[in-house]
């Protein structure tokens, strides 16, 4: 009872409280980067950006790791835009809210919350059992596809709602039809939030190691087909940290993973900002 | 004409998350299933003893894994989760919480094995010294889930929280409240549902993580007594036997998948009805 | 337009794709299984790649009864397995299938390095591994309670342990479990009271083989059938191969290889008989 009458103490307790509590989750964050970094930065460099993988991991770079997470996440990323970008069309211009369209949403949710070693284990019976493709850059590319699809859906769909209705009705009014006004009026203006859609989308693949290693496998030689394994650098530093193959390339691995990702991000987040700040 | 055949084509297109989500689910009980009906869906369940190779499938100890660290997770994430939302959208200068936000964010990227690899190199040898045991444990688990659910309820609840219209605060300081009274009597509760989505989506992450628990649970196969303890979840005994299952071993992991599956459904759903009810 | 283009971008990806793969001369095999065994296949993959001009021998872990399904499901050119015993349709001679041993290799019971225990009974470690024996102070160590780590049921090494040691007995409850080898051999070093067994051709520094019944686990103790946990690494590959599978399962089983699986730390199949 005695706070009731202190509210003015109590607010102060309590913004004290809250920014130390801010404070501590911050330096949980950059403690991480930080320590990664600290470990890490020493081992990279260009030879070890370069070089192939030796001895396992022991030596050598990371080389064929980098040129496989590229073609993985590009391969799935190119797999999910059409049907993502597809899906939010469909969405937001040819419909109106109806029972089928909440069951899409839902669909899509869904999905998005499906943990990724269930679309591992599925991908690994389905892509790589049963169609025979074995564990191949098409495997993977697949089963991340289906994974960042809700997102692709999600952002497309944001991006497309928040072009204004004039846009449509002046394309319209010049004799446009519907999928001109599509093309032509409302894409371009929603492009780049879509594409911050499919920027988060290749950090999430980059980053995803339970879903890839069971489809793409862990393959050390560099792809030549998207039938070939591959060894992605979250795979390659899963093995090298988890079999104590090579700590101090693991923490290299590492380094060169995260900053990549945090770099995707960034651009992903730069992009959304000024598509914002043009359009209000 | 055209026009038809274009409306048609993305109808078709717009159903692929749905085709692909029946897809998934229709294999995953394809491959699990039959084993509930060979011995029984109970004992399954709520069977303790998992000797595969015996022919013995009781995931009871993962599914009490699974909830023990994910209600670690939540009970040492969501407040310090809370705390910093809170504290980001209605006390700090506007614009700390611009550059914060981001960097948060950002966070969110970095990828599940190096956050287990860090609780194996630092936390699992500080829990050994500090609290006993292996260090391979319960609460290593959940600190580490604490961590990497943090950016997604920071994330969503800050964006619900700043969604509350700036009348209703304003409303309630000139009524003459404090500005902890106005979060705690107003903001916080126009914004509850949000909030809510948030912590259950973080839960759902914590429950689907894989890669990292792994790392650092230790993985026996036993219900875990104490914090200390080792423990198993759902998702870590997939990925550990997956490799080495076959017959009804394999077709045990499946139904593994699928009590998994039950649960983000679950908590995807509740999520979904929380945030369409705004 | 917008969709012309992106199918343009899409044809030119999957030409680049297409182009550098089916273009080019590259032969490739992909060869999956045992983890054990996988690091051991690597470097063997990566000489027989360094000789051989324009073929690829992509090596998968995944596990060894991952790739007998691969095999099965033709989803891979060979496959490895360290089991004591291989499944029946592998094995029918009548079958699609060959099969060869094509390395040896003790199963190494390791421990921390500061832990002052030298020398085990196998019954001791069985003891151990099924949980009768909770404290190294009943093995003449230190008053530490013991923690078992083993491998996960249904792996090769794990297999063929539990065959060698426990002899069908039940593993321990309180068992901790790592899914390879290598996972095996880190948790071992980080674990001071801990025990675990593990491929001893992956023995480093940071753990400490045992003796068992008083013999070291040594490669001339295995040889002399002194030292009796012994596994066996199989490859099995379709019984009509490709050309590039037969030759290099020639490599693996004829002197270079298996000099080569020598110099890594196993043993050489072709050397010895059990």
């Amino acid at each position: 009872m005695l706070k009731l009458h202190q509210p003015l103490l109590v607010d102060k307790a309590v913004k004290v409280l809250f920014w130390a509590l801010t404070f501590f989750t911050l330096i949980i964050l950059f403690f991480i980067l930080g320590f990664l970094l600290k470990k890490g930065l020493p081992v990279v460099s260009w030879e070890f950006l370069t070089q192939p993988i030796r001895d396992m991991g022991k030596s050598g770079g990371i080389f064929p790791s980098i040129i496989g997470t590229i073609y993985l996440t590009l391969l799935g990323v190119v797999l999910a835009t059409p049907l993502g970008v597809g899906t939010a069309i469909y969405l937001v211009e040819y419909t109106r809210e109806s029972r089928m369209t909440r069951a899409i949403r839902f669909g899509a949710d869904c999905l998005a919350g499906i943990p990724s070693i269930i679309f591992g284990m599925f991908g690994f019976v389905f892509f790589v059992i049963t169609l025979k493709m074995g564990w191949s850059l098409i495997s993977g590319a697949l089963t991340i596809a289906f994974m960042v699809l809700p997102t692709i859906i999600r952002t497309a769909e944001e991006a497309l709602k928040s072009v204004p209705q004039g846009y449509r009705e002046v394309s319209f009014s010049l004799g446009s039809g519907k999928w001109q006004t599509v093309l032509h009026a409302v894409l371009p203006r929603a492009l780049p939030g879509i594409l911050t859609g499919v920027v988060l989308s290749i950090g999430r693949c980059v980053g995803e190691t339970a879903a890839v290693i069971f489809t793409a496998g862990s393959a050390l030689g560099l792809p030549l087909s998207i039938f070939d394994s591959t060894r992605t650098l979250s795979v390659h530093f899963y093995i090298l940290a988890r079999e104590g193959i090579s700590m101090e390339n693991a923490y290299g691995t590492a380094v060169v993973l995260v900053l990549s990702i945090l770099l995707i991000n960034i651009f992903a987040y730069t992009l959304m900002n000024r598509y914002i700040s043009k359009n209000s | 004409m055209k026009e038809k055949l274009i409306q048609k084509s993305l109808f078709l297109i717009a159903t692929s998350a749905i085709s692909i989500l029946v897809l998934i689910t229709f294999f995953i009980f394809k491959e699990g299933s039959p084993l509930f009906l060979k011995k029984g869906f109970f004992s399954v369940v709520f069977g303790s003893d998992w000797s595969p190779i015996e022919g013995h499938f009781g995931v009871w100890p993962f599914i009490v894994g699974s909830i023990w660290v994910t209600v670690g997770a939540l009970v040492l994430g969501v407040p310090l989760a809370l705390a910093c939302s809170i504290f980001l959208v209605e006390f700090a200068p506007k614009k700390l919480r611009l550059w914060v936000k981001p960097a948060i964010e950002l966070l969110a990227g970095i990828p599940s094995v190096v956050y287990g690899f860090i609780g194996v190199v630092i936390l699992v040898p500080l829990i050994r010294v500090y609290f006993g045991g292996t260090g391979f444990s319960v609460l290593a688990s959940s600190v580490v889930l604490a961590i990497m659910i943090l950016p997604t309820i920071i994330g969503i609840s800050m964006d619900s929280l700043s969604a509350v219209p700036p009348s209703y605060r304003e409303g309630s300081l000139a009524l003459g409240a404090t500005p902890w009274q106005t979060v705690y009597r107003v903001v916080l509760p126009a914004a509850r549902s949000g909030v809510l989505a948030s912590v259950i989506l973080g839960m759902g992450r914590a429950i689907g993580e894989t890669m990292a628990v792994i790392m650092v649970a230790g993985n026996a196969v036993r219900i875990p007594g104490a914090l200390t303890d080792s423990v198993r979840t759902l998702t870590s005994n997939i990925a550990l036997e997956m490799g080495y299952a076959i017959g009804d071993h394999r077709m045990a992991l499946f139904a593994t998948g699928i009590i998994l599956f039950g649960f983000i459904m679950v908590l995807n759903i509740s999520a979904n009805l929380l945030t369409r009810k705004k | 337009m917008k969709k012309k283009i992106l199918s343009m971008i899409l044809g030119c990806f999957v030409l680049s794709f297409v182009g550098c793969g089916g273009g080019s001369s590259h032969q490739t095999i992909t060869i999956a299984g045992s983890t054990a065994f996988q690091p051991f296949a690597e470097k063997l993959a990566e000489i027989f790649m360094s000789k051989r001009e324009g073929v690829r021998v992509n090596v998968q872990g995944g596990g060894s009864i991952v790739g007998l399904q691969a095999i099965r499901a033709n989803a891979v050119e060979i496959a490895m397995a360290d089991l004591v015993t291989l499944p029946d349709d592998i094995v029918d001679p009548n079958g699609v299938f060959l099969n060869a041993a094509v390395a040896k290799d003790g199963i190494a019971v390791v421990v921390h390095p500061s832990n002052p225990i030298q020398n085990l009974s196998i019954s001791q470690v069985g003891d151990i591994f099924q949980g009768n024996i909770k404290n190294w102070k009943e093995v003449g160590g230190d008053d530490q309670e013991i923690s078992v780590i083993s491998r996960e049921k249904g792996s090769g090494t794990g297999k063929s342990f539990e065959d060698l040691v426990l002899k069908g007995a039940r593993l321990t409850k309180d068992a901790l479990f790592q899914d390879s080898n290598g996972t095996i051999r880190e948790t071992v070093s980080v674990i001071p009271n801990s025990i675990g067994y593990l491929f001893m051709g992956l023995l480093n520094e940071k753990v400490k083989a045992i003796s068992l019944d008083k013999q070291a686990a040594t490669e001339k103790n295995i040889l002399k059938g002194r030292y009796k946990l012994v596994n066996k690494v199989f490859f099995i590959w379709n019984k009509e191969p490709d050309a590039l599978s037969k030759e290099f399962v020639e490599f693996v089983l004829g002197e270079e290889g298996q000099k080569i699986i020598a110099q890594e730390g196993l043993l050489p199949a072709k050397d010895i008989k059990i």
